[in-house]
C-alpha cells in the first residue's frame, strides 16, 4: 500500500478513534446506562457523574500502565536478582552500589547538575520569554532561541565538539586561547570539577529555549485588564513585571523547574558523547547503561533505575502539592 | 517619574523629543534623558546577548555545512569566514543528505508517520485526563494526579527492553501449579513498523502532557465553569466548547515540544524498528550515512539542518497561537 496513504489512515483512524472513544462513552453513560428519565432520574445523574471522570482518565491510565509503570515494576524485581537474574539477592544490589565509588560520584555530579541546570535554564528562558513579549523582533530572537531545541542530538554534539576541542584549529575555545594568550591547548572536559559545569553549559543551551517556549505562553495568558490596571495606577514596566506578571506566572514556573529537574536527573546522551562519565563526570544514567549494557550486570542496571525514579519523587510530590495549595 | 513622557512601546523612546512644560534646563534636562535612554536600552542589550550567545555554537554547523570535507577537518569553521577561503564554500554535503542512496523521501515519510500520530493523540488523551483532574471532583483523584505525575522520571532506556519484548512477543502468563500459560497482550504484528514507535512515544509523553495541561487548565478562572454548570452544560460540551479553545497556547506548545522530540528522536526508534530499513524515521537515516567511526563526518552539520528544517516550520506555524487576550472579557480585576 503506498506509504503516504497509510500514514494518514493511522492518523485519521488514531485521533478519530481516541476523539469517538470520549464522544461516545459519554453518550453511551448519559443516554443508555444512566439515562437522566425515569423515576431513578437523580440517582442516575449521581451515579453518571461518579463514573465520567475514570472515562476521562482511562486512555492515559492504560497509556501510562503499559508504558511507564509496567516497566517500572519489572525492572524493580530485576534489581532484587542478580547478575543473570536467577538468584534472588534481595537489596543486594543496592547494598553494592552504596559502597560503589563510581556510583557516590555520580550521585555527588547529579546533584550538581539538579541544581546548576534547572535554575540557568528557567532564568534565561525567563529573561528571553519576558524580554521578547512585546518586541517587534521578538519572534526572531526567539526562534533563535529555540534553535538548539530544533537541533537533533547527532547535530548538538558535533557543535560542542567545535567548541570544547582540543585541536586549537578546531575548538574555539583553544583557538581563542592561542590567538590571544598564545597558550598551550588545554582539554576542558579534563579539568577536574569545573569539566561538569561545562557538559552542563550544554544542557543549559538546549533547555533555556524549553523554559522560554512555556513562560512565553503563560506570559501571554495573563490577562491584560491586570496590566493595564497596573499601569494605570503607576506601575513601571519593572513594577508590573514583579508584582503582576511573575505573581501569575508562578505555578508554570513551577512546571517548568520541575520538569527541568527531573530531565536532569535521567541526563544520559551528553555525559556519554562527550566524557563517557570519566574524568569525574559520571551521572547515574550513564552508570546505569555502563552497569547494563557494557558490564552487563543488569541487577546494578535495574537497581540504578529505581533509584533515579525514587530520588526524583520528593521533588516531583513537594512542588505539586504546592501547585494545588495555591490553587 | 512625572518629568517623564509616558512611552507607549517597548523601543523607539523618543529621547531627542522636547517635552513641553518641563521645568528643568535644558542641560540637566539633557542628562535625564539620556540615563533614562541608556536605562531603558538595558533589557534589548540583554536580549541581544543572550540571542548571539545562543547562536554562536549553532554558526558552527552552519557554516561547516558548506564547507567540504577537506576544510571541515583541517580548520576551524570561522576560518570558513575568511575572506581568502571562500572558495572552499560547498552544496555537496546537501546534496549528499539529500540524494543518498537510501532515498531521505521514504525516511522522511516515516518521521511524519510517526511525529504526527505521536503529537496529536497524547494531546487528545491528556487533555480530558486533566480536565478531569482539574474540574471534576472524585475520590483519589490527588493520588492519582502525583502517581501520575511521578511516572516523568522513569528513565526511558529502563523502559525499552521490556517494551520491546511486549511488542515482538506479547504478554504471556504462566499460572504455576496448572502448567497453563494464559495470553495477557497477543502479538498484534506492530513490531518493526512505525506504528509502535508512535505508540511508544504516546505512552511516554503522558506524563508531561497531562503535567503541563493540569497546570494551565486547573488556572482558567472558576466563573467560567460554574456559568456554564448553571446553564446546565454536561462536562463533555464544557470540555470541547470551552476548555479547548481556551487552552490553545498551551496545546500549541506542548505540540511544538512533542512533534521536536518525537521528530528528532533516535533511541526509541532504533530499539524498535532498527532493523527494519523500510520503517526508518530520519535520524536513522542519517546516522547510518555518517557511517561508522565517524568516516562520512563532513555530512553530518549539513544532514544537521535538513532534520531541523521541519521542527521550525512547525514551531513557527504554532507560535502564532501564543495569543494575548484568550480570557479577556473573563476575569473580573
Amino acid at each position: 500500500m503506498n506509504p503516504i496513504f497509510l500514514g494518514l489512515v493511522t492518523i485519521v483512524l488514531g485521533v478519530g478513534g481516541c476523539i469517538g472513544y470520549f464522544w461516545a462513552s459519554n453518550l453511551v453513560l448519559d443516554k443508555v446506562i444512566f439515562p437522566a428519565k425515569g423515576k431513578n432520574i437523580g440517582r442516575n445523574i449521581n451515579r453518571a457523574n461518579m463514573v465520567r471522570p475514570w472515562l476521562f482518565i482511562f486512555p492515559a491510565f492504560a497509556a501510562l500502565g503499559l508504558y511507564l509503570a509496567y516497566p517500572v515494576v519489572g525492572s524493580f524485581v530485576r534489581s532484587l536478582y542478580g547478575r543473570d537474574g536467577s538468584d534472588f539477592i534481595g537489596l543486594g544490589n543496592y547494598v553494592w552500589l552504596l559502597s560503589d565509588d563510581e556510583f557516590r560520584q555520580a550521585v555527588f555530579n547529579n546533584i550538581l547538575w539538579a541544581l546548576v541546570v534547572p535554575a540557568g535554564s528557567t532564568f534565561f528562558g525567563l529573561i528571553a520569554a519576558q524580554l521578547t513579549d512585546r518586541l517587534s523582533w521578538g519572534n526572531i530572537a526567539k526562534s533563535l532561541i529555540f534553535m538548539p531545541m530544533a537541533i537533533s542530538f547527532v547535530g548538538a554534539s558535533l557543535i560542542w565538539k567545535f567548541v570544547y576541542a582540543v585541536d586549537a584549529e578546531i575548538g574555539i575555545i583553544n583557538a581563542f586561547r592561542a590567538w590571544a594568550f598564545d597558550a598551550d591547548p588545554v582539554d576542558p572536559l579534563q579539568i577536574g570539577f569545573w569539566n561538569n559545569f561545562f557538559l552542563m553549559i550544554i544542557l543549559i543551551w538546549i533547555q533555556s529555549g524549553f523554559a522560554m517556549v512555556i513562560l512565553s505562553a503563560a506570559i501571554k495568558a495573563v490577562p491584560d485588564e491586570l496590566i493595564e490596571a497596573a499601569k494605570m495606577d503607576g506601575a513601571t514596566d519593572s513594577q508590573v513585571f514583579w508584582r503582576v506578571t511573575l505573581p501569575q506566572i508562578g505555578t508554570t514556573i513551577g512546571v517548568v523547574v520541575t520538569t527541568i529537574i527531573v530531565l536532569v536527573m535521567k541526563v544520559f546522551d551528553i555525559v556519554k558523547v562527550t566524557t563517557n562519565g570519566q574524568f569525574d563526570t559520571n551521572v547515574l544514567a550513564n552508570d546505569m547503561f555502563d552497569e547494563a549494557f557494557n558490564i552487563r550486570d543488569r541487577g546494578v542496571g535495574a537497581a540504578l533505575a529505581i533509584l533515579i525514579f525514587v530520588s526524583v519523587l520528593p521533588v516531583m510530590i513537594g512542588n505539586i502539592r504546592k501547585m494545588q495549595k495555591e490553587n | 517619574m512625572s518629568n517623564i513622557t509616558p512611552v507607549t512601546t517597548d523601543e523607539g523612546a523618543p529621547d531627542d523629543l522636547p517635552e513641553p512644560g518641563d521645568a528643568m534646563g535644558d542641560k540637566q534636562h539633557g542628562a535625564v534623558n539620556k540615563t533614562y535612554g541608556f536605562l531603558r536600552a538595558i533589557p534589548t542589550t540583554v536580549l541581544w546577548f543572550i540571542v548571539v550567545l545562543w547562536s554562536l555554537p549553532t554558526m558552527g554547523i552552519l557554516v561547516n555545512g558548506f564547507r567540504n570535507r577537506d576544510s571541515q577537518r583541517n580548520s576551524g569553521w570561522w576560518k570558513g569566514l575568511w575572506p581568502g577561503n571562500f572558495g572552499d564554500f560547498t552544496l555537496e554535503n546537501y546534496d549528499q543528505v539529500i540524494n543518498a542512496r537510501q532515498s531521505i523521501g521514504q525516511s522522511l515519510l516515516n518521521s511524519f508517520a510517526i511525529a504526527i500520530p505521536a503529537t496529536i493523540i497524547p494531546i487528545a488523551i491528556a487533555a480530558f485526563a486533566a480536565y478531569a483532574f482539574a474540574w471534576i471532583d472524585f475520590k483519589g483523584r490527588k493520588v492519582l494526579f502525583i502517581a501520575t505525575v511521578s511516572l516523568l522520571a522513569v528513565p526511558l532506556q529502563v523502559a525499552l527492553i521490556p517494551l520491546l519484548q511486549l511488542a515482538t512477543n506479547g504478554a504471556h502468563l504462566t499460572i504455576p501449579l496448572l502448567d497453563k500459560t494464559v495470553t495477557l497482550i497477543p502479538n498484534l504484528g506492530f513490531g518493526n513498523t512505525t506504528t509502535i514507535v508512535w505508540l511508544v512515544h504516546t505512552g511516554f509523553a503522558m506524563p508531561f502532557a497531562i503535567f503541563l495541561l493540569h497546570n494551565y487548565i486547573s488556572a482558567l478562572p472558576k466563573d467560567v465553569f460554574e456559568a456554564a454548570r448553571i446553564d446546565g452544560a454536561a462536562h463533555f460540551t464544557i470540555f470541547w466548547r470551552l476548555v479547548l479553545p481556551l487552552s490553545v497556547p498551551v496545546l500549541a506548545a506542548f505540540a511544538i515540544f512533542q512533534f521536536l522530540w518525537t521528530w528528532n528522536d533516535f533511541l526509541v526508534a532504533n530499539t524498535f524498528v532498527g532493523a527494519n530499513p523500510d520503517a526508518h524515521p530520519t535520524t536513522i537515516l542519517i546516522a547510518n550515512l555518517a557511517g561508522d567511526f565517524g568516516r562520512n563526518e563532513n555530512i553530518l552539520p549539513a544532514a544537521a539542518f535538513v532534520q531541523a528544517f521541519i521542527p521550525l516550520i512547525v514551531f513557527f506555524s504554532l507560535q502564532k497561537y501564543f495569543v494575548r487576550g484568550m480570557l479577556a472579557g473573563s476575569v473580573k480585576g
